[in-house]
């Protein structure tokens, strides 16, 4: 390549590097998965308070939760998700939040409040849940399933879609026998993959990331995902419904806290009573189809957006779905039994 | 190269049915860039939408201008590194060679999450505040090790009598290795480069481990957006990166041709 | 309009040597009687930067691994082996056999796809070279991660080829290319080639062609011709292929699990998850450790089986 080229390209890098310089003043460094505070609701805070505001994604949960681990605290607000949050409080990695300066947190559903994670939410304030249920293409499967045993059809030998997380997998296994899905005994464990491995020959394939694709194209008759897939997919192909298990289901919540290293804690407190704000949970409702644990903000959302099931599940359902607690050791034993299952396959 | 005809006809023929295999997944990616779908799932329309979105896109583009600029510095480094320890494996005797050929593999060898854990780690322990240049460091340290090997194999074999010859005949040094050496080994140092510019470029989860806040790389960027949803923005964006490389290589081209 | 004179080669009298700079010619008088010296400057920069930025990192992988976990999730320090006991379970040295498996197959795809291809760039005019190397690598400047999505959407069930093929009669319903050990291999192939492809270039590109005139005057044919010559003598460039994508073929396990569903655990699924999901980092450490080690004395035979030594200064 001539020189000439070269240093062209080089002065175009150099350009577009000064341009695109950092301006002094006051930043949140935000850490979350991607889409899940929208631009206008990020731009109304920039400006209500002065400061800019710095978006940071990642893939998983657990990605965020071992880069925290490992010494990578210098973000203001991250959202982990229930078992992260008591895991990291409990490894000190998360700063007590000041209740004082949190003034809009009553503006919470009561049911999200004060859980095992968090006894008096003293890291955490609840932001967004969701159910992990069954989608399915109603062009294939006729009858809507309704339990988790109604996915052992042998109809649907290689046609579903599952979350790769064993966590979510063996806890679906312990809730078809009948245990809760925090169990730690071995022995429970042991039921649960023995009435997993039915399920394996209808397994198409693991995904966590995308597996609305499948479920969009046809390949996969029916997903065991969480709702934001299953409301996404709904989008984009009619034919896909949502149904959630008889039997104890499952709950998502994921909240907002402030790793220990935050480099602004003051500005940090002030983003999340401002997200606390009913207007502004509502402003977040519309835009993502999870939802929203701001009991206030609720109120305000349109009636298509609260009737939706795959947003905002019947209530008698969510009082018996159960949430993910942080299994400590017993982590490893998970692990190691989706580890097993997969291997037998 | 020696080849009969219906050799030379038989390896053109291979060679264009490699080259539609490398492409395939690529135009399928183009074609895609055009599509009113915003999932890369199925086709449903035609636009040209997603490349006026993805213009006015700050974040993408913020990801783009970063990845660019880390790959841009890393690159040259790595490259130096990694040619100066093949020569230096290569030709020279000192204490601690076998440690520093074997000490060149283990970026290849360990895995991903643990290398970017771990340098996570350093950085934490050293106090050093990520950013870009955390990010840069790491990118040098497991892209070194790629040119070392391919250097390492352009080297194997390459007889010095040339060289010698060189020197005999009064070059000096300096001379000898610009005229001389780097002609015969630079095939290997350009394939090592382009391998290390390739990997700095696709990089995920050291860049993710390694990375400041603000400081996205294009990776990072794309693989959030994976839950929601990867939007054909990013096919435009890869489309536009293609032309553009396309049109500097053949920009490049012209000018050598114009210049003998 | 003349061609640049080459010092060293062209026997013009007149044409003017080129000198040396004057700060390198006295670099050059510095080093030169210090042999020590030269072997710093080439030895020196890579060899620190490991020491600073592998060396702390080693050390903590280590040390993790000696540890266990904590109920939480954190490590609790000290000197255990347990981690590497509890390796020597089946079920993780089955994981391992298999991914070695998987990454031989690949490597032996790759090369067998990608060695006629370097050889095809390297047959071509010195000017056209480059282009045709640019041309390999392009494609992978994209992302990894929509390339992965093009051959999804090539290989499902109601994807391209599957079309294709029913529409053209060849088939009578959707072939299974997708989410299986197949879909992952080709993948893999598919995202290393490059890493096969520019390592064996540099080798083939420096083969003297006189050698392949002399072996078909005195009788050779083709197929001899390239056992017994041309692939000897590629060898460096086919090693050093082999380990740039054998050992990344068992790190690539997202592409793995894409295109094969993520029904098979690999190493690198079971190292991820010891990070992320089960949360016992002494266990991910001491996993990484042993992978590494095996490989690194693989390469290690791989790479002395076919080297001989070469001359020292």
């Amino acid at each position: 390549m001539s020189r000439r080229v070269a240093a062209a390209i080089l002065a175009v890098l150099l350009m577009t590097l000064a341009a695109g310089c950092a301006k002094s003043g006051k930043t949140l460094h935000l850490y979350s998965w991607a889409e899940y505070f929208p631009d206008e609701v990020l731009g109304e805070f920039e400006k209500e308070f002065g400061a800019r505001v710095t978006y940071d994604t990642y893939p998983s949960n657990e990605d965020m939760a071992a880069k925290l681990r490992a010494g990578g605290g210098q973000y203001d607000v991250a959202v982990p998700s229930t078992y992260a949050v008591h895991s990291l409080a409990a490894d000190g990695l998360l700063q007590p939040l000041d209740a004082a300066k949190l003034t809009n947190l009553k503006n919470i559903a009561p049911e999200f409040l004060n859980q095992a994670h968090d006894r008096g939410n003293k890291y955490s304030v609840p932001y967004m849940w969701g159910t992990l249920g069954i989608a399915y293409n109603s062009k294939y499967v006729k009858t809507a399933p309704e339990q988790w045993s109604d996915l052992l059809n042998p109809e649907y030998k290689d046609r579903i879609v599952a979350v790769d997380d064993g966590r979510d997998i063996i806890g679906l296994g312990l809730q078809a026998v009948g245990h809760s899905r925090n169990t730690t005994d071995p022995a429970k464990v042991q039921a649960a993959q023995e009435w997993l491995k039915q399920l394996m020959p209808n397994v198409k394939a693991w995904d966590s990331d995308n597996p609305k694709a499948m479920l969009i194209s046809g390949e996969a008759w029916i997903g065991l995902v969480w709702n934001g897939d299953a409301a996404l997919a709904m989008k984009e192909n009619p034919d896909i419904r949502y149904a959630l298990p008889k039997n104890r289901g499952s709950l998502w919540l994921d909240s907002l806290v402030i790793p220990k290293g935050a480099h602004n804690a003051q500005l940090a407190h002030d983003f999340i009573n401002f997200m606390l704000r009913p207007e502004i949970a509502a402003k977040v409702g519309v835009a993502y189809p999870y939802g929203m644990a701001n009991a206030e903000g609720v109120k305000l959302l349109p009636a298509d957006v609260k009737s939706n099931p795959a947003s905002y599940p019947p209530q008698e359902w969510v009082a018996r779905a159960e949430l993910a607690g942080d299994l400590g050791e017993a982590a490893t034993l998970f692990d190691k039994a989706f580890t097993e299952l997969k291997a037998g396959q | 190269m020696n080849l009969s005809r219906t050799g030379r006809s038989l390896l053109s023929a291979y060679a264009i049915l490699a080259y539609a295999f490398l492409y395939l997944p690529i135009v399928i990616l183009i074609v895609f860039s055009f599509n009113t779908s915003r999932l890369n799932v199925t086709w449903q329309g035609f636009t040209f939408d997603w490349y006026a979105r993805l213009l006015e896109n700050t974040k993408v583009m913020d990801a783009v201008r970063n990845s660019l600029l880390v790959a841009a510095v890393s690159t040259p480094a790595s490259t130096l590194l990694g040619a100066l320890a093949a020569f230096a494996v290569h030709r020279l005797r000192f204490p601690g060679r076998r440690l520093l050929e074997g000490g060149m593999y283990i970026p290849i060898v360990l895995p991903e999450i643990i290398m970017g854990i771990s340098l996570l780690g350093l950085f934490t322990a050293a106090g050093v505040k990520l950013g870009l240049g955390t990010i840069v460091i790491a990118h040098i340290t497991f892209s070194a090790p790629f040119v070392f090997v391919v250097v390492r194999a352009r080297l194997h074999d390459l007889s010095q009598t040339l060289e010698r010859a060189a020197m005999d005949l009064g070059a000096d040094e300096w001379l000898t290795f610009w005229w001389v050496t780097f002609p015969l080994v630079s095939p290997g140092i350009l394939a090592g480069a382009l391998l290390a510019f390739t990997l700095s470029l696709d990089d995920m989860i050291i860049t993710f481990f390694t990375a400041g806040p603000g400081a996205t790389t294009l990776p990072l960027q794309i693989y959030g957006m994976v839950r929601y949803g990867v939007t054909p923005e990013i096919n435009a964006l890869s489309t536009g990166f293609l032309a553009v490389t396309l049109v500097m290589i053949v920009t490049a081209e012209w000018l050598r041709r114009r210049s003998s | 309009m003349s061609a640049p004179v080459h010092p060293l080669r062209d026997r013009r009298p007149a044409a003017p040597q080129p000198r040396t700079p004057a700060p390198i010619r006295s670099m050059l008088d510095t080093i030169r009687p210090r042999p020590w010296l030269r072997k710093l400057l080439l030895a020196g920069p890579a060899g620190l930067w490991l020491l600073l930025f592998q060396g702390v990192p080693l050390a903590l992988i280590l040390v993790t691994s000696f540890g266990a976990r904590t109920g939480s999730g954190a490590v609790a320090y000290g000197f255990s082996f347990a981690n590497y006991f509890r390796f020597a379970d089946p079920l993780y040295l089955g994981i391992l056999v298999d991914s070695f498996a998987m990454a031989l197959g690949v490597t032996i795809i790759t090369l067998v796809v990608g060695y006629p291809l370097a050889y095809f760039i390297a047959a071509q005019p010195p000017e056209r070279r480059t282009r045709w190397l640019f041309l390999v690598i392009v494609p992978f400047w994209t992302s990894m991660l929509i390339r992965t999505y093009g051959w999804i959407f090539l290989l499902r069930g109601n994807g391209l080829i599957n079309t294709l093929l029913m529409r053209l009669g060849v088939t009578e319903g959707p072939l299974n290319l997708l989410y299986n050990n197949g879909a992952a291999v080709l993948g893999l192939v598919y995202m290393l080639l490059p890493f096969m492809v520019l390592p064996v270039y540099t080798s083939v590109e420096k083969l003297d062609t006189n050698l392949i005139r002399a072996a078909y005057d005195l009788g050779a044919r083709p197929a001899g011709t390239f056992r017994k010559i041309i692939l000897p003598l590629t060898m460096p460039g086919v090693a050093a292929g082999s380990v740039l994508v054998m050992v990344p073929a068992m790190g690539l396990f997202y592409v793995a699990d894409l295109l094969g569903g993520a029904k098979t655990v690999l190493i690198g699924n079971l190292i991820q998850d010891q990070f992320t999901q089960a949360n016992d980092w002494p266990f991910g450490s001491a996993a990484s450790v042993i992978l590494s080690a095996l490989t690194l004395v693989l390469i290690f035979l791989y790479v002395r089986s076919g080297g001989k030594e070469e001359e020292l200064l």
